[in-house]
């Protein structure tokens, strides 16, 4: 117990002292998790949407294969974006393994399928004579589409949540595309990992909680937006 | 709604400057060297105070990765690392031999100690020569953790098991974590095990742990790093001038003088023996 006091200290201390390398660590965190979710959201809303609203052979196939990539593990993804990644894999030429644009690719792989089952769910979701009765207003197709998003928006934002909270807490792919470079591509998980095999239990413990309060302040805010004029 | 807009301008403008600034630490190639090495140094602290001096010096960017021997020399063989520092010399002459690694020099040593917990069910303590203390671990079927991960910690007690004419594959006794030494160490502490761990490891966990070391000092203990330079002539897209300015660096005096002192004002003793220019064959006497 004294250790997991000891852990608190820490945390609040490394907090209002501003450590430097601590708060190296929690940019780098927000970055990296934040632009991956940030890119799934473009490819995981389009192609949920597309495939939420049109209807073609293998359809089926597509939804249980976007439902199975909602619970993809992040390390089978590190592993796969590392294989790609080398020097003298298909995209070597690109040269940026164990760096942080990596752990972006990665993490955004893990996040895309969640926003996009999510999205797939919340369109099909909205009444369908919603579409007819904004055709019928004389709304073209993609301003139909549009207005379909924005209805959705309540869960559409849960999956945002449930994306962006995916990869700031994965440890697995972080860890094996991006190799924990101090003061580079180290982030809070892959710190937490390697203070904890170090022995430094009070620092793991104080970055664990660091963890948790940038989880809840980003899901505050999107809570807020999420929450802020409640449909009907 | 004018709370709205400010909220939807300041998520706009984050947004951006995340994806700004997670691009812009991209650097240029041939500055970078990727420096494959075992858990111990890092875990240790050696490397971070090594590195920095080593940036400072050179201008280089090192990207270390933190992994056991077997998969360090996996990744050389492989072409994707330019410099390893390794402690498995069996395994490294015959990465060398192979072709994969030239230029194969002596760093440092220190050494692996049995560790297990006070009160010793199998009776280890006193007994002379690690083989035997494995042998009395085995009958006795005291629980041994192993790493069993293809580090060097792992291959020096495969190597010792042989040694002692016993298969411990498949015995009731005998508990692979594949994990790293700290985790390895803190699993034996927990269930009161016996294992192998190197002494650096176990003397900076010491204060977590309820284990003693329970047998040292014998020569097949010995734990003897090397630094080895990726062959370029395998993999033209290795970083040769970085490595070679790493493994020159490391066996500078600047750096032999550091790891001398390394981790007493921390720990009461040095974590490791400065070894540059020694001959492997001589340690130990």
């Amino acid at each position: 117990m004294d250790l997991i006091f000891e852990g608190i200290l820490k945390a609040f201390h490394l907090i209002f002292t501003l450590d430097p390398e601590v708060l190296g660590i929690t940019l780098l965190s927000l970055q990296v998790s934040g632009t991956a979710t940030l890119i799934s959201l473009f490819i995981g809303i389009s192609i949920g949407t597309v495939v939420a609203l049109t209807e073609f052979p293998g359809r089926r196939l597509v939804v249980s294969l976007i439902n199975t990539g909602m619970g993809l593990p992040p390390v089978v993804v590190g592993l796969f974006v590392t294989i790609f990644l080398w020097r003298n894999g298909p995209l070597g030429f690109l040269g940026i393994l164990y760096t942080p644009a990596a752990m972006i690719i990665a993490q955004a792989v893990i996040a895309t399928p969640i926003v996009m089952g999510i999205t797939l769910a919340a369109i099909q979701a909205l009444p369908k004579k919603l579409r007819l009765q904004i055709l019928a207003l004389g709304a073209t197709r993609l301003q139909m589409v549009w207005i379909l998003v924005k209805e959705a928006r309540l869960p559409l934002l849960a999956g945002v949540m449930a994306g962006f909270g995916g990869v700031i807490s994965e440890v697995g792919a972080s860890i094996m595309v991006g190799g924990n470079i101090k003061g580079y591509s180290r982030v809070l998980t892959t710190a937490t990992v390697m203070e904890t095999s170090r022995g430094n239990f009070d620092v793991a413990i104080a970055l664990g909680i660091i963890l948790l309060l940038l989880a809840y302040f980003i899901n505050l805010v999107l809570t807020h937006i999420q929450q802020r004029e409640r449909p009907r | 709604m004018k709370q709205k807009k400010i909220i939807h301008a300041v998520l706009a403008g984050l947004a951006v400057l995340l994806v700004l600034m997670a691009w812009a630490p991209v650097q240029a190639q041939q500055k970078n060297i990727i420096l494959s090495t075992t858990t111990s140094t890092q875990d240790s602290g050696l490397l971070d105070v090594l590195l920095s001096i080593f940036e400072k010096k050179t201008g280089y960017f090192v990207k270390t990765i933190a992994v056991g021997s077997g998969q360090a020399m996996a990744m050389g063989q492989k072409g994707e690392a330019d410099v390893l520092l390794v402690h498995s010399p069996a395994a490294e002459k015959k990465f060398v031999a192979e072709g994969y690694g030239v230029n194969r020099r002596i760093i440092m040593h220190n050494d692996f100690i049995v560790v297990g917990p006070a009160e010793d069910p199998a009776k280890i303590r006193g007994v002379k020569g690690t083989p035997q203390v494995f042998k009395k671990i085995a009958s006795a079927g005291s629980l041994f953790l192993s790493r069993s991960d293809k580090s060097g910690t792992h291959t020096k007690e495969m190597a010792i098991w042989k040694e002692a004419g016993i298969n411990p594959e498949g015995q009731k006794w005998y508990q692979q974590t594949g994990l790293g030494m700290g985790q390895t160490l803190n699993i034996a502490s927990e269930k009161k095990g016996y294992t192998l761990a190197d002494r650096g490891t176990y003397l900076a966990l010491k204060k977590n742990l309820s284990l003693d070391i329970l047998a040292e000092g014998d020569a097949i203990l010995l734990n003897v790093y090397h630094v080895i330079e990726v062959n370029p002539a395998k993999w033209p897209k290795v970083n040769a001038a970085g490595g070679r300015a790493f493994a020159d660096f490391m066996v500078s005096k600047e750096v032999q003088d550091i790891v001398k002192t390394f981790g007493v004002e921390k720990f009461g003793s040095p974590l490791f023996f400065p070894d540059a220019g020694k001959k492997e064959e001589d340690l130990g006497k």
